[in-house]
């Protein structure tokens, strides 16, 4: 075993190496510009282009006009929101999200606010998914667009993404979904799950980082969002900017792996996160965050109450997690994520994120489950907060001198 | 951000944890911090009744390693001081000796809180008036 183990896949993958064997020619080799239509140079980087827009294409179930490559999800939600925002404005201002979004899709609807439209943001219920009946109930005639995440990436949960945008659909709504952690992970298909634009990014699937894209749809309805990067009107004129043609080339691959792998993948992954959850469960005091049951096959998120975070993640320093606590940052504000679920200040901070990989072995997952164990242990007999829970004494009873 | 490895010393050798009992009148107690913020210390003194001086410390923090190393300092540069110099422990000694990054100050804070709260309480259960301190941190 190599140390310490990477056990935070959520955030980003190694990439494959047949992923970077399907780049390396396009560095030097094959370096052309993929807009240059009059020589070979031109023509062979196109090809290429096409060639992994069918492969990104078939893993969405979209065909490849519908891909509008992007640096990555962050610049694909942004041209999601800002887009459709700016392209259907007079038919709408106002638009759905959820507490528990990435801060690109929070963020890009700020903006939103800001241009003079208005947004709703859905609580979930405390295990992650949001209620279909408060979906409908903020709907507006003003409404444009419902954006819904479909795969967390803290907690892991899956949206009853059909049941959303069937509600969509029956009020004229676009639906947009930031699938960053699903696709390649679990089935998406965006016919069958009714999805007009989705967001994926190939760092999280085993690809290189800098490559994503949007989906839109191209009929039923003809969707269209207003370009926020202008230029040589690349892209059917939604992207400017001459394209990444290795990254798109390794995203493409990328996609095809996950295509055939992916069935058998997520079975394996999830029994070792199965087994790993099963075994940190027995620590007392601990509990699975989020929906156990809609949730992605690789992401188990875990509170251990009395423990702080960081503190454990610096108690296990062999493998590479995260964590809901902030400590290290200025606000000392936990995960807005844990909190939105309803979850105390105090086990927000408790929580260590696992997100199991292609390339994590049954050895590491044992590993891991011993280091935790014994980290949580350490720092519980350090803890005050054990030893008044182990006195009986009720933490919400004592005045704290808040800080 | 990586730590110091004095840092990573006091979080994997902590120094001085435990309890003290906290009912005797020769024992000072200071709890500091609050769950929701993700650090609580504990901080507690034992004080010779002959010479004056702080023979025992001890603590426990629910915390980062930062908090961690604070308090497990704390408690090793407390052992053997009179109350009026463990007074004057000053927060950004703590800092200095830790290398603690800016984000990180408030765990030296806390540790300073602690050592001054845990004094006052002994005081107090020796009849003598809490010490107020005025100083601002930052």
């Amino acid at each position: 075993m190599n140390f310490p183990i990477y056990l935070d896949n959520n955030s980003t993958t190694p990439m494959d190496p047949r992923v970077l064997e399907a780049m390396l020619p396009y560095f030097n080799e094959k370096f052309g510009n993929a807009a240059s239509r009059n020589h070979s140079f031109g023509w062979s980087a196109e090809e290429a282009v096409d060639y992994s827009r069918e492969q990104v294409a078939r893993l969405i179930g979209s065909t490849s006009k519908e891909i509008i490559f992007t640096s990555g999800a962050t610049e694909a939600n942004n041209l999601a929101i800002k887009g459709v925002y700016e392209m259907y404005g007079s038919q709408g201002n106002h638009m759905i999200t959820v507490t528990t979004e990435h801060k690109a899709t929070l963020d890009a609807c700020k903006k939103v606010e800001k241009m003079g439209g208005e947004v709703t943001y859905l609580s979930p219920s405390e295990d992650g998914l949001i209620n279909l009946t408060d979906l409908e109930a903020a709907i507006t005639d003003k409404t444009i667009l419902i954006t819904v995440m479909y795969g967390n990436n803290e907690i892991g949960v899956v949206q009853d993404i059909k049941g959303i945008s069937a509600i969509a659909k029956k009020n004229g709504i676009l639906f947009h979904t930031d699938a960053t952690q699903a696709v390649g992970k679990i089935p998406v298909d965006v016919n069958e799950d009714g999805i007009d634009l989705l967001s994926f990014t190939a760092h999280k699937m085993y690809g290189p980082k800098g490559v994503g894209a949007l989906y839109v749809r191209r009929k039923n309805p003809r969707v269209k969002v207003t370009s926020q990067m202008d230029g040589g009107g690349h892209e059917r004129g939604m992207r400017s900017g001459t394209l990444n043609v290795p990254g798109i080339v390794g995203f493409g691959k990328a996609c095809e792996i996950c295509q055939n792998e992916m069935a058998d993948e997520a079975i394996r992954l999830s029994t070792m996160r199965d087994r790993l959850e099963k075994e940190l469960l027995t620590i007392e005091e601990a509990y699975v965050n989020g929906n156990a049951e809609h949730r992605l096959p690789h992401v188990a998120n875990i509170s251990f109450k009395f423990v702080e975070g960081e503190g454990l993640m610096m108690g296990t320093k062999d493998i590479a997690v995260s964590s809901g606590s902030a400590c290290t940052s200025a606000s000392l504000e936990p995960s807005y994520v844990l909190k939105s679920l309803g979850l105390d200040d105090e086990l927000a901070h408790s929580s260590l994120r696992f997100g199991l990989g292609r390339f994590t072995t049954d050895e590491e997952i044992d590993f891991a489950i011993n280091h935790v164990k014994e980290a949580v242990h350490k720092l519980r007999e350090m803890s005050p907060l054990w030893e008044m829970f182990k006195d009986g004494i009720d933490l919400k009873s004592i005045e704290w001198a808040e800080h | 951000m990586a730590y110091s490895e004095k840092v990573i010393d006091h979080y994997q050798n902590p120094r001085n944890i435990g309890t003290l009992d906290k009912e005797s009148k020769a024992v000072g107690t200071g709890l500091v911090g609050a769950p929701e913020c993700g650090d609580v210390m504990r901080l507690q003194i034992e004080v010779d009744d002959a010479t004056g001086l702080i023979k025992d410390a001890k603590f426990k923090t629910f915390g980062c390693g930062s908090a961690i190393a604070s308090s497990s300092l704390a408690t090793e540069w407390l052992k053997g001081k009179s109350i009026e110099s463990a007074m004057e422990i000053d927060n950004m000694e703590i800092v200095e000796e830790l290398a603690l990054p800016p984000v990180k100050i408030h765990c030296s804070v806390l540790a300073e809180d602690a050592i001054k709260m845990a004094i006052n309480d002994y005081r107090v259960k020796q009849g003598l008036e809490p010490i107020v301190d005025d100083k601002k941190h930052y």
